[in-house]
This record gives C-alpha cells, sequence and structure tokens, in this order.
C-alpha cells in the first residue's frame, strides 16, 4: 500500500492509492456553504451554525462544514449543498439548521419549505438550470478538490489517463488518438490540436519543447485562471501526455504575473507532483522523464500569440516574428516547440480517458467535445459556463445565464475578445462552434461572452476593443502600430459627436488594410469588433454621424444638455 | 562583481539554471531586481544584464516592454482597477474615479508621500466578480465605489504591512469569481505580485 507522501512506482500502484482514499472517505459526508458572495447575507452565520449544530449532534466524524466557493445561485443566497446527493437549499437562515441536520443530514429526506421556489423537483443540484444546461468535463473537478491537494485530484482520477499512455502506448498512438478525437485549440486559433502534434514530430531538431499558453488577456475570458486555480494536475497531466507523445522533456507553463493564485497553485501542485514521482525522472516507472517551469509573463496581452511568446521566453521583447516558421517547426531556441492552451491541454486527459472516437461524438461536425465560456457582462449568472459545443447562445445566455438583470432587452453577446465580434440579437439561435461565429463575423476565441443590453453603446464598446488593441500592439509593423491608433481616433470622433458618414467608409476600409497586413494574429483580428459592428448594427453608427444621436445613452458629447445632467448624477 | 546580497545571487543562479540558455531567465531576474530595491534601477537592470549575457540596453528594452516591469518607484500600496469590457459594463470607471479621488492620485501616478500608486489596467480575469480591482496584485471583486474608497482609506489609515486577498474581500469586497476556500493564507508585502521564487514574502514565511 503507498504511504501518504510517498513516490507513486507504476499506474497499478496508483489505482491502489486511489482506492485507497476513496475507502478512507467513505462515510464522509460534507455541508458546503456559499462562502462567496452569499457572505453579505450571512453565510458566515449560516455556516458557524451548520458547525454547531453538527457538533451538537455528535456527527463530527462523519460530516464535514466547508466553505466552498460560489454555487452561482446568488439569488437564493445564502445556499447550501448537503452530500452525498447534493441537496440544494436556498435562503437559509440560522433557524433553519436544526431541522436540515436532523431530516436532511441524518435521514436524508428533503425539506420541501427550503427548495427553490418550494418545489421538491429541484431538490438537487442538476434540478438547478444554472446546472442542469451544463456538461462539466474539463470543469469537472473545479471547484470539487482542494487545489493544494495532489491527493484529492489522484482521488478523483486525474493521473490516470497518464499512467494508461505512459505505459501502454506508443506516442505516435496517442497523437493519432488526439487527431480523431477532433480536438481544436482552445486558446483562439481552433487549429487542431493532433494534427499540429503531428507537424511538431516530423520536424527536425534536438529537443522538443512543451509550452501551456495561460496568459490569457482576452478581456473577458478567465477559464484558464480557473483551471489553473482550481484543477491545476488535470493540465499538468495533459501536459505529461503531450509530452510523451512528442517526447518533449521540458515544458513550460507561460502564466500572466496578474495571476499570483494560479501561480501559486501550479507551483504548488507540481511540487506535489514531483514528490509522487509524476513528474520529473521515471514518470510513473516508465522511464519517461519531463520537467516543467512556470514562467511568470509581465503584462503584455501580446505575449499570448506564441510567436511573441516565444520570443518572450527567450528574454526578449514580447514581440511577434513572422510565421512560417511555425512553432511547430522552429519554435523556442530554434527547435520544434507546441504551445497549446490550458483549456486545450486539460482537454487531453478526458479524451484519453473515453478514447478519441468517443470523445468526436459530442459537439457539432466541425467542433468537437465541449468548451467553457466566461460568461459575464450585464447577466444575472456570471461565472463559467461548460457546454457541448453546438449549444445555442440563447441556452448559454437565457437556460443557463438566467437571462438580464432588471428584466432589460438583450442587445448583443460580444464572443472571443478584442480578436471577435458582436453578435444580435437575431442570431440568439445560432448554434455556436468555431465555423458558425466565423460565418456571423465573430470568433470562438477563448471563449468569452460578455452580454450586453440596450443601455450599452455598440460604437462605444467598438472603441473600447479598438484602443486595447491600440494599447497592446508590440509596435513591430506598421499596419497595427498605426492602424489601431487610427481608427481609434475616428471612433474617438464618432463618439465624440465629430463624425460623419465619409468616417465609416474609412473605418471600413482601414480596418480591412489592417487585418489583411498585419503580422501576426493581434492586428489580424484587431478590427473584427469594429467590422462587426458595423455589420449588425450599421444604424447604431449612423445615429452617431447622421442624426447626432447615441440611442443607448452612452456618448455624452450626443447627449441633449438635460439628459446628461441626469446620466452625471445617475452615474 | 555583483552588487546583490548572497541570498539574491543564489536565487539568480537558481532560475537561470532552470532554462537552457541564460537569457531565457531575463524576466525572472527583472523580477528579482524589482524585489530587491523596490522598483527597476539602472544598476539593477545592469546587474541582470551581466548576470544573463544581454547587454544593459537589451535589458531595458525588454523591461520598458512589460506593464508590471517598474522603473519608478511605487508607493506603497499599487492599486490597479481594471477598466475593460467587462468591468467597463458594471461600474469599473467609477470605481476609478473613486480611487482616484480618494487618494488624490490620478491613475498612472503615485502621491508625494509614496504611499498610493494608482493605475487602470486590462483584465484581470475576474469577469465573474466585476468590476474588479488589486492591491498590491491581490485581488478584490465585486467592490462599489464606495467599497473601493474605504479600501483606500484603510489602507491609508491602517498601513497594512501585508495585504491578502481574501482579508480584503471580506471586508470590501462583494461577488466573486470563484473562491477555493484555501486554507493558508497568502499576502503580498509590496508593489509586486507575491511570487515565493523571487523573495517576495508570504504570510507563511514571515
Amino acid at each position: 500500500m503507498t504511504e501518504n507522501g510517498s513516490r507513486i512506482a507504476s499506474p497499478a500502484d496508483l489505482s491502489a492509492r486511489r482506492e485507497q482514499l476513496i475507502a478512507e472517505d467513505v462515510g464522509i459526508r460534507r455541508i458546503l456553504v456559499c462562502s462567496t458572495g452569499c457572505l453579505a447575507i450571512g453565510a458566515r452565520e449560516v455556516e458557524a451554525a451548520f458547525r454547531e449544530g453538527v457538533a451538537a449532534a455528535d456527527l463530527q466524524g462523519e460530516v464535514q462544514v466547508v466553505a466552498t466557493g460560489c454555487h452561482g445561485l446568488c439569488a437564493m443566497a445564502p445556499v447550501v449543498v448537503i452530500e452525498p446527493n447534493d441537496v440544494v437549499y436556498g435562503r437559509n437562515r440560522i433557524k433553519y439548521v436544526p431541522d436540515v441536520i436532523e431530516q436532511t443530514v441524518k435521514s436524508g429526506e428533503i425539506i420541501r419549505r427550503f427548495c427553490f421556489g418550494r418545489d421538491p423537483e429541484m431538490a438537487h443540484l442538476g434540478d438547478i438550470p444554472f446546472y442542469a444546461h451544463q456538461t462539466k468535463a474539463v470543469l469537472r473537478n473545479v471547484g470539487r478538490v482542494d487545489p493544494q491537494q495532489i491527493d484529492d485530484a489522484i482521488q478523483r482520477g486525474v493521473y490516470e489517463a497518464a499512467g494508461q499512455v505512459l505505459t501502454s502506448m506508443e506516442p505516435d498512438e496517442v497523437v493519432e488518438e488526439i487527431i480523431a478525437s477532433g480536438l481544436r485549440g482552445r486558446g483562439g486559433g481552433g487549429f487542431p490540436a493532433g494534427l499540429k502534434w503531428k507537424i511538431c514530430k516530423e520536424s527536425p531538431g534536438s529537443t522538443t519543447y512543451l509550452i501551456c499558453n495561460a496568459d490569457e488577456g482576452d478581456p473577458g475570458a478567465f477559464m484558464d485562471r480557473a483551471l489553473l486555480e482550481g484543477d491545476p494536475h488535470s493540465v499538468l497531466e495533459g501536459m505529461i501526455i503531450a509530452a510523451y507523445a512528442l517526447e518533449a522533456a521540458k515544458g513550460f507553463i507561460y502564466v500572466r504575473a496578474e495571476y499570483p493564485i494560479a501561480v501559486e497553485h501550479i507551483r504548488i501542485a507540481i511540487e506535489q507532483a514531483h514528490e509522487r514521482g509524476l513528474l520529473g525522472p521515471d514518470i510513473l516507472g516508465s522511464n519517461f522523464s519531463l520537467d516543467i517551469e512556470v514562467r511568470e509573463g509581465a503584462g503584455a496581452f501580446v505575449c499570448g500569440e506564441e510567436t511573441a511568446m516565444i520570443a518572450s521566453l527567450e528574454g526578449e521583447r514580447g514581440m511577434a516574428r513572422p510565421k512560417p516558421p511555425y512553432p511547430a517547426l522552429r519554435g523556442y531556441l530554434g527547435q520544434p516547440t507546441i504551445i497549446n492552451n490550458v483549456e486545450t491541454f486539460a482537454n487531453v486527459p478526458v479524451i484519453i480517458g473515453q478514447g478519441g472516437v468517443k470523445f468526436a461524438e459530442s459537439g457539432t461536425e466541425g467542433s468537437k467535445g465541449t468548451k467553457i465560456f466566461a460568461l459575464a457582462g450585464q447577466v444575472n449568472n456570471t461565472g463559467l459556463v461548460e457546454v457541448p459545443m453546438g449549444a445555442t447562445i440563447r441556452e448559454i445566455v437565457f437556460d443557463v445565464g438566467g437571462g438580464l438583470p432588471k428584466k432589460r432587452e438583450f442587445k448583443a453577446v460580444q464572443m472571443g475578445g478584442p480578436s471577435g465580434g458582436c453578435v444580435p440579437a437575431s442570431y440568439l439561435d445560432l448554434p455556436i462552434d468555431y465555423d458558425s461565429l466565423r460565418e456571423v463575423g465573430a470568433i470562438m476565441g477563448s471563449g468569452g461572452m460578455i452580454v450586453m443590453d440596450e443601455t450599452t453603446c455598440i460604437v462605444d464598446i467598438a472603441r473600447y476593443f479598438i484602443s486595447f488593441c491600440a494599447e497592446e500592439s508590440c509596435g513591430l509593423c506598421a499596419p497595427c502600430r498605426f492602424g489601431t491608433v487610427r481608427l481609434k481616433e475616428i471612433l474617438d470622433r464618432i463618439c465624440g459627436g465629430r463624425g460623419t458618414i465619409d468616417d465609416l467608409n474609412d473605418l471600413e476600409r482601414l480596418a480591412e488594410v489592417v487585418q489583411k497586413t498585419s503580422l501576426c494574429g493581434l492586428g489580424q483580428t484587431a478590427p473584427n469588433p469594429v467590422l462587426s459592428t458595423l455589420r449588425h448594427f450599421r444604424d447604431e453608427y449612423l445615429a452617431h454621424v447622421a442624426d447626432r444621436t447615441c440611442p443607448a445613452g452612452v456618448c455624452t458629447a450626443l447627449l441633449p444638455e438635460k439628459e446628461v445632467a441626469t446620466a452625471a448624477k445617475e452615474g | 562583481m555583483s552588487l546583490w546580497p548572497a541570498e539574491t545571487q543564489e536565487m539568480a543562479k537558481k532560475l537561470i539554471g532552470r532554462y537552457p540558455d541564460p537569457k531565457s531567465a531575463v524576466m525572472p531576474l527583472l523580477y528579482l531586481a524589482m524585489r530587491q530595491d523596490g522598483y527597476l534601477t539602472e544598476a539593477g537592470m545592469r546587474e541582470v544584464a551581466s548576470w544573463t549575457g544581454h547587454t544593459p540596453a537589451q535589458v531595458q528594452s525588454v523591461a520598458t516592454f512589460y506593464g508590471m516591469f517598474k522603473t519608478e518607484r511605487l508607493g506603497d500600496y499599487l492599486v490597479s482597477v481594471c477598466t475593460s469590457i467587462s468591468c467597463m459594463l458594471l461600474g469599473g470607471d467609477e470605481v476609478l474615479d473613486a480611487v482616484e479621488d480618494e487618494t488624490g492620485v490620478p491613475h498612472g501616478e503615485t502621491d508625494a508621500e509614496g504611499l498610493f500608486s494608482v493605475e487602470h489596467v486590462e483584465c484581470l480575469g475576474a469577469c465573474g466578480g466585476a468590476p474588479a480591482m488589486q492591491v498590491n496584485y491581490e485581488l478584490v471583486e465585486g467592490s462599489t465605489p464606495d467599497q473601493a474608497r474605504s479600501l483606500c482609506r484603510w489602507l491609508r489609515e491602517e498601513r497594512p504591512e501585508a495585504v491578502n486577498t481574501d482579508a480584503m474581500q471580506e471586508q470590501f469586497g462583494g461577488r466573486r469569481s470563484f473562491d477555493w476556500a484555501i486554507t493558508e493564507d497568502n499576502s503580498a508585502v509590496g508593489p509586486y505580485p507575491a511570487f515565493g521564487p523571487y523573495g517576495t514574502l508570504r504570510r507563511g514565511d514571515t
């Protein structure tokens, strides 16, 4: 039997350890008290009352009271979830605690009056719309494991796919499995991951490097942060599998320095994986060795672009380099290098676990598996949402996201950050995948979804994104360096009430030039928010330049004086 | 001859040892230099050059490319307010106004006393709890402009030696993107991101 903290020598040893951990936990049930948004409404007191109640009922050996992250149900705060069946109660008060302990914790009975809407059909977490419409594959462990405890990950089966790969598959077979899965890069490009690996394997070079792109910078995206902070071991497992397939002996995780907790958690995870023999020499007795370094960025968005990331890793300014050669051929220090996004790596153990062909059964024709979307902006349930590819915008924003606050009208959703576009209400029933979004002028990007209501000015949003790109342009190529600034000036003029019809034509023309002639993805996609809004919301631009009004009431220069005063007062 | 104390030199050697080429270690060494002197001094950048084989000009060009390498002295508390899209839609600009007004420091500047530096930043990946801000890179989410004012007042009055996400969130925050219910306390003790390997103290170390 494997001792706590000792090296795990083989996949069989890993399974034994997992079984042992499961056995140790049998009988322990948890009461999860939301400790985030619910705090304001007395969650701390409720948590304390549960602790006292558990002690009074003499249940300490079997029941743990745990403060957890947000369940995404703030409207019902404070929320309590009771294992093993994930019974969920809302609007908990201290005086309810004795009944909950007596009836639900002890006897497993559902108390109708504490259920959501007093509806016993809503008694379990999985019944709540926010969860019922989601498919947690990549996020399966997030919020369920203590990210600083490798044993929690092992108990949930993390590293088993790596064990299987390392001892029973050839590297080429792994690549074939990923190709069969149809997995496309989750960082935004959507390039088939298996194909990229295959190209890299066929490239000449003395060493192959593996880089995990955790420089998540798209405004509105935070799924990589969640994975690194909440389930770092699954990301490491994906990297181990990839490194084995590519025969790489060195990996880097390039992570934003703005995410200190992600940095900390991934470092702790690497340290613990080393102690257990899951990283370092001779992983799980397979003769395969891998070291992974964490590299913090320093606040440059462009470093998320793969050639800029390589330049940054090499100790240069993070400026993009012309492609080809692609990094898979000539990357870090001139050697073949694979750069995949955090979510891409986190998908790899899922694929190995179920098999590539099975994985390819979910999703759409051209986009397989699930996608994590970061739901933000003017929507009731903000947070991470994992759904199969092909879910519609309506399902995500209304079924999972609970619609817009204050019953406001849905105007658009900005998809794919500064490289993406605004998708209007007429596409609410569009099944989302890499290809469908491109057709409507947006992109999947990293999966940011920013919901906007009728009080948002679309021109102002386009101006925001173009300012972002002007600010973050590395300055190497002229179309991006000057073009984004000129685009911003035109938009400033329009929002400032000095725009003309000609400005709209100039915007379109210049945007196309920047798109076609920029060196890297940043510049090539920077005009997308402008072009997509011009395409779907031309009337709103026209209102700004022809009628000199801002229909959303945002651009102060275009508001009648009375409204400016009201807006200032409200603001 | 290195200007750095023996301990920092040891750390520099260790950081360089992680890469196949010493030039690759320039960014980690810049964080180390920043921690050593409080910000990136010319001497510090020359030191990094001598360790990595870059010229001092190359090191400076790298240092000035990245927003988080600071070549001027900062206040004890660096307040970074996110004004990126999700936060902008939910009042990030108003939070920035409140912070500027309460501290008397416009964004991009530091007060004469050396207490506050204020900046506005791009997405902090905290859109689930927008609007978001950071104090010495420790995150506070879901604050109203009034809470942001209180946070600044608290910093001015209490002058905490270390700041930490959980404590600030509880007092001055609101809705949060996620919370892992971590027991271990991490805190930043200066206007630098709190990374262990670069000599930044965590509460556990003190």
